[in-house]
């Protein structure tokens, strides 16, 4: 599901995104989700900066994590729009 | 689960008997398996979590570039979550050719991109009982 789906529940100029936090991520912000509301073209770089800043234990996390937006790998570049879903993942560890 | 993760051991058996066809020749099976080694200490188990609706996109791209490099391939992928033990696979990846170099090679690619691409964590847990994140 997306987050605030319906536009005027929003700021004007405002985006909203669902992060989700994993493994090593999640345990050390005690948390698996957040709603974060973001300036429009705000990057992944920008809400990570947010996130570092907003969150207890936020500036644990690093500058730079892996990140993916709807299930994709991006990169820090990446603009956000309003209802994407922002995962920031640990150092990956499968196989 | 899915298709790609199971909790449960993983069926390598079913996995094979999916690509097998008297038209492929050559089937290349790869399991990945939970290792216990001097510099990682006395691991007893590996519990895997991953993000699971990333890992099955991302497994159905992975297989759909191998079907585009290897069109006379057929692969299969699983991911087992959850608590392993050492010695039990983590991992299979099963790719079937009418020829072994073909087989060969696609079977190869799907494994390095799974390692590279999904979104899959450990957590070791030690015979004393401590644990770990495992990164990388």
């Amino acid at each position: 599901m997306r987050p605030n789906d319906d536009c005027s529940t929003r700021p004007p100029g405002a985006i909203t995104v669902r992060c989700r936090f994993f493994a090593a991520f999640a345990e050390l912000l005690g948390r698996e989700t957040l709603d974060l509301e973001l300036p429009e073209s705000a990057t992944v770089a920008d809400a990570v900066h947010q996130l570092r800043a907003q969150l207890d234990q936020g500036e644990r996390l690093p500058t730079n994590p892996m990140a993916a937006v709807n299930r994709e790998h991006v990169a820090a570049e990446r603009q956000l729009v309003h209802g994407d879903e922002l995962a920031l993942l640990p150092p990956l560890a499968g196989g | 689960m899915s298709r790609y993760l199971t909790h449960d051991p993983i069926d390598v058996g079913n996995l094979v008997a999916q690509v097998s066809d008297p038209g492929r020749g050559g089937t290349v099976l790869f399991l990945g398996s939970v290792r216990r080694s001097e510099e990682d200490g006395a691991v007893a188990s590996i519990e895997y979590s991953a993000y699971e609706e990333m890992v099955v996109a991302e497994f159905e791209r992975i297989v759909a570039e191998a079907k585009a490099r290897w069109p006379d391939a057929v692969c299969r992928v699983a991911h087992r979550l959850g608590d392993v033990p050492v010695g039990e696979p983590s991992i299979a990846v099963v790719a079937a050719a009418p020829h072994r170099r073909e087989a060969f090679e696609a079977c190869r690619f799907l494994i390095e991109e799974a390692k590279r691409r999904l979104p899959v964590w450990k957590h070791e847990r030690f015979e004393d009982g401590t644990k770990r994140w495992r990164g990388g």
